[in-house]
């Protein structure tokens, strides 16, 4: 075990998005890195400072040669990819999400030189039913397992992960489960979905939802890399919001849907471009999610400055009204009621 | 140089036939009614490159207040693939366009990356920065453009030759190269005072779209505020006029004409903060908010008047720190535990707020779980529990369950099985004490003369109940009968004193599960026996 991480040699996977390409440059930037290679399989859009980049596809085992070439020692896995389209499809984000980690974890079982292992994984994994618990901690497994999309590739590839921790235990592996990371520059489904003009809730649910702000992500992650904590870790900013409180920040109407019509309504969403929401994400909306941060804050050392209002209501900054009319019409509903409520008063006040 | 000038036209026709169009609604340039004029055909060329390099520009300055007439409609032409999106890219990624892209050089592609993201970097600056951080490669073109730039034809043809060097072969008919020499030259086509005067003549003549409005201030309550007031004349005097005609009816109908109007601004101050989502939800879904404003109000009449519930023994309950409540289940609508609720808010000193635990089918129904979640309730877990008495809640179960509230009538009063005791082993876990709760009048809300179980198969409920007036009177029937209740909280139990690990031992919690039933079961017989009758 080298204890001098001075030279830290690191891996980036997944650095042609958001989250990966920032981490790298910060990385990149960090006295205790010295090295940042960051991977993907398209060009980086964003510049990423001091990292270099290498066009390598982790489901191919060529990544083993980044690797041992690179005498890489730290290795992020952040190439999990939450929503279909941003992957082309289902098909190929399966085949990024599993596949691929199944390739980097044989390439890290296979070197000589990694000694860390970081993988970013996802609240997903404790699923969304009536049957959960308020908060999950880290020992929790889901009530019932997402069958499909990004939280059930999140289960393969946490299984995974326990897998190569099984076979190579001199390795220190660190796993992040964030809350759904929101903010002002980073896309996921959930941040389509509050930008949606009308915002579907489920009929008669009122899900408690936790948020990371993309910042505290991020420093996380920088956290993980640079520090010695290893297990498991939820990471997610203070308090809960539901969605209707949300959908009020963003100060965009709801419209109630029954449960039954979800379906219909996220294929119809999806077919037009404006948010693609997988059948976990729908019992996210309607059943809600918490996760215990006693480990985030003990394990980890980390405590993020965002709360999950505070993030969101950064986020929602960036939310411009779509259709202004919408806008005004709450505006003015909250104009007219402030209006009556400060007659109401002044004359209380008078008699008085 | 007329080769040239064709072939280059050819290659942008598109672009030299939209500005052609332009030109003919300025008055100021015939000539351009006639594109085949060399000359014409010429200027039309470099302009329409000119053209198309500005538009590459601006692609990041799409987001500016009042872009000018000619570079108006090219950055939206451009902006699907001037700006990769991640869904782009996930299509690049399917259709093959990585395949395409790894066979090419990763140098270049580098760069191009860094151009674009050094673009993209800076959305609002001015575009001479953003052609301060290109490539050297591109400066050099800058250069050269900028020296041939006043005299405008010319820069399509010193161009090519600057960003290329000196060796050059032949002139090269396709656009590409000179589209990216004279991508410098878009910066500054003309002078300012006629590019205005060109675009004023241009604005006048192409009203495609009325000039963007101006956008609407952040989300600022107080703003939107002030706005939404002014658009409607007297609103103002609206409301008062309406407030006072409410004085007049309270007066009438002899209530306290203030009495309402804090009401009204009570309510007023609810529906805004609402609306604005300026209340907090804590872990476990429990929406103070909410609570205090809709659902004790709500039920206090019900409390009060329907049901006239009588409470003793309120010193039991501690002023502060965990505690257990557990209470008896009765009367098929399960509304007993929102009295037991509303008795300890309105009548304890400190106003405590009971905590219900309640099975998943709550949580699983609509309307109904999101409201228990608001009203404190959270799912019977050891999980959640363990967690309310970490922060010094006060937690009520009723470990009957569904076998408590759906037992028919004849058995009113018998309690039935407590569960597994897991609430038991809760408490020892904690080391609250444990207030046995008695409710009596509770059975006689709904009683239950007949069970339809298909019924309830059929709907996924632990039972679908007959009652004398359910499916008799329809949602009439749901209306319960208004019996006269007593609440009684009964001595607590100390657990804290069987030490640490006591909730471990299965013995323990078995005896104490039987305790705290028994106590519960005579407390109803004496209650019954208190009774005067069942309705008074």
């Amino acid at each position: 075990m080298r204890e001098a991480r001075v030279g830290q040699v690191v891996l980036v996977t997944g650095v042609s998005r958001y989250l990966g390409g920032v981490l790298a440059r910060r990385l990149a930037a960090s006295p205790d890195v010295e090295r940042v290679i960051g991977v993907d399989v398209i060009p980086p859009p964003r510049d990423l400072g001091e990292a270099e980049f290498i066009r390598a596809d982790i489901r191919n085992p060529m990544i083993g040669k980044v690797i041992a070439q690179g005498d890489v020692d730290t290795v992020v896995h952040a190439n999990v990819i939450a929503t279909p389209t941003f992957a082309g499809g289902r098909t190929p984000q399966k085949e990024i999400n599993v596949i691929g980690t199944m390739q980097l974890l044989a390439a890290c079982q296979k070197s000589e030189t990694v000694r860390r292992l970081v993988v970013k994984s996802t609240a997903a994994v404790y699923g969304s039913t009536p049957r959960d618990p308020a908060m999950f901690t880290e020992e929790m497994t889901a009530k019932r397992l997402p069958a499909s999309g990004f939280g059930k590739d999140s289960i393969e590839v946490e299984g995974y992960v326990r897998g190569f921790a099984r076979r190579r235990p001199d390795i220190d592996i660190l796993t992040l489960r964030f809350a759904n990371i929101i903010g002002p520059r980073i896309r996921t489904s959930i941040t389509d979905y509050f930008n949606l003009p009308v915002i579907p809730v489920p009929l008669g649910h009122d899900a408690r939802m936790q948020f990371v702000h993309e910042e505290d992500a991020i420093s996380a992650l920088l956290r993980g890399v640079t520090g010695g904590a290893d297990g498991v870790v939820n990471v997610a900013g203070d308090g809960v919001l539901t969605v209707m409180q949300a959908a009020a920040i963003v100060r965009r109407p709801f419209v109630m849907v029954p449960m039954a019509a979800a379906g219909p309504i996220a294929q119809m969403g999806k077919r037009l471009g404006l948010v693609d929401f997988s059948a976990d994400q729908m019992s996210f909306l309607a059943f809600g999610r918490g996760m215990d941060t006693t480990a985030m804050r003990e394990v980890l050392g980390f405590s993020p400055t965002y709360s999950t209002r505070a993030a969101f209501e950064d986020f929602a900054r960036t939310v411009s009204p779509v259709v202004p009319s919408l806008d005004a019409v709450t505006g003015a509903v909250g104009g007219v009621v402030g209006t009556a409520q400060q007659l109401v008063g002044r004359a209380t006040k008078g008699v008085r | 140089m007329a080769t040239k000038n064709t072939a280059a036209k050819s290659s942008t026709t598109k672009k030299a036939t939209t500005k052609a169009t332009a030109k003919k609604a300025t008055p100021k340039k015939p000539t351009a009614k006639k594109p085949m004029t060399k000359a014409t055909a010429k200027t039309a060329t470099t302009k329409a490159t000119a053209k198309k390099t500005a538009a590459r520009k601006t692609t990041p300055k799409k987001a500016a207040p009042k872009p000018d007439a000619t570079r108006r409609n090219a950055p939206a032409k451009k902006d699907p693939t001037g700006r990769p999106s991640s869904v782009a890219a996930g299509a690049a990624r399917a259709s093959g366009e990585r395949a395409r892209r790894r066979a090419t050089p990763l140098l270049t592609a580098a760069v191009e990356s860094a151009a674009t993201s050094s673009a993209q970097a800076t959305p609002p600056a001015p575009a001479t920065s953003s052609t301060t951080s290109s490539t050297a490669a591109t400066k050099a073109a800058t250069a050269a453009v900028k020296a041939g730039a006043p005299g405008k034809t010319s820069a399509t043809t010193t161009a090519p030759a600057g960003g290329r060097g000196a060796h050059r072969p032949r002139p090269n008919p396709r656009s590409e190269a000179s589209s990216k020499a004279t991508r410098q030259a878009g910066i500054r086509p003309q002078s300012p005072r006629a590019k205005r005067k060109a675009d004023e003549a241009a604005r006048r003549h192409l009203r495609v779209a009325p000039p963007p409005a101006p956008t609407p201030p952040a989300p600022d309550p107080t703003a939107t505020q002030t706005d939404m007031a002014l658009p409607v004349p007297g609103i103002e005097e609206l409301l008062s006029a309406s407030i006072a005609a409410m004085r007049m009816a309270a007066q009438g109908a002899g209530f306290s004409p203030e009495e309402v109007e804090r009401r009204i601004a009570a309510t007023l101050a609810f529906i805004r903060r609402r609306i604005e989502g300026d209340y907090s939800v804590d872990e476990f879904g429990y929406d103070e908010h909410f609570a205090e404003n809709v659902i004790f109000p709500l039920l206090r009449p019900l409390y009060r008047k329907w049901f006239r519930v009588e409470v003793r023994g309120l010193e039991n309950i501690p002023d502060e720190g965990g505690a257990l409540i557990v209470s008896n289940h009765s009367g098929t609508i399960a509304i007993d535990s929102l009295m037991v609720a509303q008795a300890i808010h309105d009548e304890h000193p400190k106003h405590r707020v009971m905590r219900a635990l309640g099975a998943d089918l709550v949580f699983q129904t609509p309307f109904v779980g999101a409201f228990a979640r608001r009203g404190g309730s959270t799912l019977a877990t050891n999980a959640d529990v363990d967690r309310l008495f970490a922060q010094g809640e006060l937690v009520g179960v009723f470990p009957e369950g569904f076998k408590g509230v759906g037992k028919p009538f004849k058995e009113r009063y018998k309690l039935q099985r407590f569960g597994r005791g897991g609430f038991v082993s809760a408490a020892l876990k904690a080391g609250v004490p444990i207030i046995p709760t008695s409710v009596v009048g509770a059975e006689e809300i709904a009683p239950m003369i007949g069970n339809m179980k298909t019924v309830a198969r059929l709907l996924g409920v632990p039972y679908a109940p007959i009652t004398p007036t359910f499916p008799l009177l329809g949602p009439l029937g749901l209306i319960p009968l208004p019996s006269k209740w007593i609440i009684e909280f009964g001595a607590p139990i100390e657990t804290a004193s069987h030490g640490e690990g006591a909730s471990e031992d299965p013995m323990l919690v078995f005896d104490l599960t039987d305790q705290v039933r028994e106590t519960i079961q005579q407390t109803l017989y004496s209650l019954l026996m208190q009774r005067r009758s069942v309705f008074f």
